[in-house]
């Protein structure tokens, strides 16, 4: 035993990760500079830096969160999972049904005293994540039963349609998360594949369905708009399809190399706030195919680090900790390119670490500093 | 538990490869968009984001039959003011109020006003533009443009029109000449932001201005300078309302002068060029409408006696009539029920027909359309291209008002016989006469000779219906003896100039209603007369006191014609004085 504390000095610290992070983390505050400099110039009378100096002031917070919690060790928190759901509830309810909930846009996601406001939706991806990896050490084999998946479920839906109410693509973004963990978790097969099966038939057939569901009642004339939109911007524009072009424009305009750093010229009011969840799209415009696939390989090459240390955590838990993170920021990828590319009808989503926003910038980083803590604990032998 | 994690590891493989395959399949699609897709949506986004501005192209000048420039561009100068470039608004403000002589407050309050541009002032000079230029204040912009520009002012006003603000022509040679002379604008496309707001050093395009073509007009500055100097002089001795002259070769129908005074500023044609009378109710815009009249083309006038050149000639062309034919005149003549006094109450008694013309005797003309009648006198009215406007090219240009053939009675014959009761332009009545005397080719009257492209390269030159035999040469001849006649021996004797053959017609016009006993008071000579290489016709509207055309017309031509003939070559004979023409005439 003795022998084995000392070894702890000798425990593996992902800095590969570490150094993806912060390489993130630092490009996505030179692109919010790019992407929202001209805005910001003229609305914030003319203090072009304004969103960048924000994202990277939580940014920095973020990055000290991140390495204190990394240094930590994880296991706490299976302790206290059953709080943290009480608390997202609460907050979750707050938000939705109180005035402490800020509505902008349209969408109540705010929930904000005085100058602070957050998301409490991000805060609920983290829960979800460490609550399941708890009920899956705890259940274990049982997961697969009936009652195993129920808790489950009872878990993950109620939570993700509160969410859904205000902010639709977080709660598709938790269902993921919970459904990515549960397929590693799972000895079945069968009902992870036909529900992916099931989802690709939607998104395949979602202009004669959309069409169907609308003429039963079952979706709103908007909602199909959004659905015709995606399938032909050109012809809708006037229905919405127009946000959807300009970004495509921006795409389309970059070319192999793109226009170079800070050239684009959708940033300026053509894109609607480029620097949020349209800005692998100003990306594409001013680096190019080039950057854009780097920037993919990049965000691989982090899911490639989640896998490794998922592989090599200490514990189940640990284990299903990092599946969950590696869950949330595959999701999230790709569903932000996808949308950007309109390669699936338009919802909000932000770029991990580049789109700007406080919040998910500040979870983001609390979520690498519990896969850094995991990585922490591997002990390396010798 | 080994066993497990290996499953779990494989199932994580599992999803990083899914995940793997989704991110390929992206980008996949970026490779789409981005390299297959590239120039629709580059071209897309460029269209977007393009910003056209035009830039004027100059407008073709206008030059006299001599390449003397009588209408011009010359640049001015935009100022305006782009909010969010500025940097010093005090110091601005300052300036341009020092410069531009308008108070701090009204420019202050432009350059505080938060939007995309606002202009300060327009039409400022070159000068001050290049002053503001060169003070280089940050957010203030010189923009140079073209403004019309006429070196002679008020020189045949009426007739070269004028521009409005976007340059285009609103009367005159210059609207009628407008697909020659505007030019083809040029286009600056720019980048420009979602708000419209154009982008600094981003590429630009330029599609470069094509200038209008230069019009060459007949005009003559020298001939039309001294025919307004004359045409104001009589008009200002005379007290008249107005004084126009017509100065044609009617070989071709080029038009040398054409003045109609009180002329207008074409550089300031916005202000009225007399004090509107007293107790008017007409608005100013109807003011302005009948300065800018051109009273040669746009309005008519019972030509009176000069047009017994036309009843002369029909009869003449007819055969119904010779130049030593008897008549007598005893002051009157009779028609039906009507007697149409001679304006020479005894009458002038037993006379020839050159005589009768020479005399301007009424009566004698009345017998040579009674004997035409009314059929054959419509048909020469109408061969002789009186029916029908004369094609100039200036707009506007009024009709003639005659009688219906089936209204006209013998009455009616007998009062047009001598040039009234109906009404023609005074260009309508030279371009006959001048048709008449050329020896019977009716010409169109015209200004435009040709136009030249800005690079010299296109030349256009216009061309203009004519119609030949009118008259046959006979009939022209004996006119051309007839009206040399009535200058050196008869009623247009003030017109004579010592070593030219002129040949004239006078006529003493009494408006309608003629209760008010106003005259237009006018007088139609050309030179020489065996060989008419000019023609002219000057309207004297309203003149107070003697109001013959004979006395106070005829002088104005042969003051004109003294000096211009010399001028356009033609040489005065050897003055070879018949003193027996010292008799006074009553002139008519």
């Amino acid at each position: 035993m003795a022998q084995e504390r000392r070894k702890r000095s000798q425990r593996f610290y992902d800095y590969s990760l570490l150094f993806a992070i912060v390489f993130l983390t630092i490009f996505g505050l030179i692109m919010i500079y790019s992407a929202s400099s001209y805005k910001a110039q003229i609305d914030y009378d003319g203090n072009a830096a304004y969103f960048m100096i924000r994202q990277g002031a939580i940014a920095a917070v973020g990055l000290v969160v991140m390495i204190v919690i990394s240094k930590m060790d994880y296991h706490w928190y299976a302790k206290v999972w059953k709080l943290g759901v009480a608390v997202v509830w609460i907050l979750m309810l707050l938000v939705t049904f109180t005035p402490l909930g800020r509505e902008y846009n349209g969408k109540k996601r705010w929930l904000g005293y005085g100058s602070f406001s957050f998301q409490p939706s991000e805060l609920v991806k983290i829960v979800v994540i460490v609550a399941l990896a708890s009920m899956i050490v705890r259940y274990g084999k049982d997961i697969d039963r009936f009652a195993g998946k129920f808790r489950v479920m009872l878990l993950v839906f109620p939570l993700a349609l509160i969410v859904v109410f205000n902010n639709l693509s977080t709660g598709i973004i938790i269902v993921g998360i919970g459904f990515v963990m549960m397929f590693v978790a799972s000895k079945e097969k069968w009902p992870y594949v036909l529900c992916v099966a099931a989802a690709g038939l939607v998104l395949v057939f979602a202009g004669p369905i959309g069409k169907a569901l609308t003429e039963i009642g079952l979706l709103h004339d908007y909602q199909l708009g959004r659905i015709n939109v995606w399938l032909d911007p050109e012809s809708y524009s006037q229905e919405g399809g127009f946000q959807v072009l300009q970004g495509l424009y921006a795409i389309g305009s970059g070319g192999l190399f793109g226009k170079g750093l800070g050239q684009s010229i959708q940033k300026m009011g053509f894109v609607p706030e480029a620097q949020n969840d349209m800005i692998f799209s100003i990306i594409c415009e001013e680096l190019g195919l080039f950057g854009a696939v780097s920037l993919i390989l990049i965000f691989m090459f982090m899911i490639y680090r989640f896998l490794v240390i998922a592989g090599n955590a200490p514990d189940l838990f640990g284990s299903m900790l990092v599946v969950g993170v590696m869950g949330h920021i595959s999701i999230q990828v790709i569903l932000n390119i996808a949308v950007v590319t309109n390669t699936i009808p338009n919802t909000g989503i932000t770029l991990p670490f580049i789109s700007y926003g406080g919040t998910s910038v500040l979870f983001l980083l609390i979520e690498m500093g519990m896969v850094l803590s995991v990585s922490n604990q591997i002990k390396l032998e010798k | 538990m080994n066993r497990n994690l290996c499953r779990y590891k494989t199932r994580a493989l599992v999803v990083f490869l899914a995940v793997g395959l989704l991110m390929l399949a992206m980008t996949g699609r970026l490779d789409y968009l981005m390299l297959f897709r590239a120039d629709h949506y580059g071209q897309m986004a460029e269209d977007l984001h393009q910003r056209e501005r035009t830039i004027k192209a100059a407008r073709g000048r206008i030059l006299d039959r001599n390449g003397t420039v009588i209408a011009d561009n010359r640049t001015v100068c935009t100022i305006s003011v782009i909010h969010n470039q500025i940097e010093e608004p005090e110091q601005v403000t300052q300036a341009l109020s020092r410069e531009l002589g308008l108070s701090a407050e009204e420019i202050r309050g432009k350059v505080e006003k938060y939007s995309a541009r606002e202009i300060i002032k327009t039409n400022v000079d070159k000068e001050t533009g290049d002053r503001i230029r060169s003070l280089r204040l940050a957010g203030v912009k010189v923009d140079e443009d073209y403004k019309r520009y006429y070196p002679y002012d008020s020189l045949a006003s009426k007739v070269l029109g004028f521009t409005g603000g976007d340059n285009q022509g609103i009367i005159g040679l210059e609207v009628r000449y407008e697909e020659y002379l505007k030019g083809q604008n040029g286009l600056i496309l720019t980048m420009a932001d979602a708000a419209g707001v154009e982008l600094e050093n981003a590429f630009e395009d330029r599609i470069e201005p094509v200038a209008g073509a230069d019009l060459t007009v007949s005009l003559d500055v020298n001939i039309q300078t001294y025919a307004q100097q004359a045409a104001l002089k009589v008009m200002e001795e005379k007290n008249a309302k107005k004084v126009s002259v017509i100065i044609m070769d009617p070989r071709n129908g080029e038009i040398l002068a054409m003045v109609n005074v009180p002329e207008f500023n074409l550089n300031d044609p916005f202000t009225l060029n007399t004090e509107p009378e007293e107790g008017s109710t007409a608005s100013k815009q109807d003011l302005l409408n009948q300065m800018w009249r051109n009273p040669a083309i746009n309005d008519t006038y019972e030509p009176g006696s000069t047009f017994k050149i036309i009843t002369a000639s029909a009869g003449l062309e007819a055969g119904v009539v010779g130049i030593n034919d008897h008549f007598s005149c005893p002051g009157y003549r009779i028609v039906e029920d009507r007697k149409i006094r001679c304006h020479k109450v005894g009458g002038h008694g037993g006379e020839t027909f050159l005589q009768a013309t020479m005399n301007s005797c009424n009566p004698v003309f009345i017998d040579v359309g009674q004997r035409l009648g009314v059929e054959r006198y419509y048909h020469y009215f109408t061969q002789f291209g009186l029916l029908g406007k004369t094609g100039v090219d200036l707009p506007g240009e009024a009709s003639t008002i005659m009688h219906k053939k089936e209204d006209m009675g013998l009455v009616e014959l007998a009062t047009v016989s001598f040039g009234q009761s109906f009404q023609i332009t005074p260009l309508q009545m030279i371009t006959t006469a001048a048709s008449i005397v050329n020896g019977g080719t009716r010409v169109t009257p015209h200004f435009g000779i040709k136009s030249v492209s800005a690079d010299g390269e296109r030349v256009h030159t216009f061309t203009y219906p004519v119609k030949e035999g009118i008259v046959s040469a006979e009939t022209s001849e004996t006119m051309r003896f007839m009206l040399e006649k009535v200058v050196s021996e008869g009623g247009g004797k003030n017109a004579v100039i010592e070593g030219y053959r002129i040949g004239g017609k006078t006529a003493t016009s009494e408006k309608l209603p003629r209760s008010l006993k106003k005259y237009i008071s006018s007088f139609l000579g050309f030179a020489p007369a065996d060989d008419p290489q000019v023609i002219a016709l000057i309207t004297i509207d309203e003149p107070e006191g003697v109001y013959y055309g004979g006395t106070i017309a005829a002088p104005v031509i042969a003051d004109i014609f003294r000096n211009i003939l010399p001028y356009l070559g033609i040489e005065a004979e050897e003055v070879a004085v018949d003193y027996s023409r010292e008799t006074t005439y009553t002139n008519f």
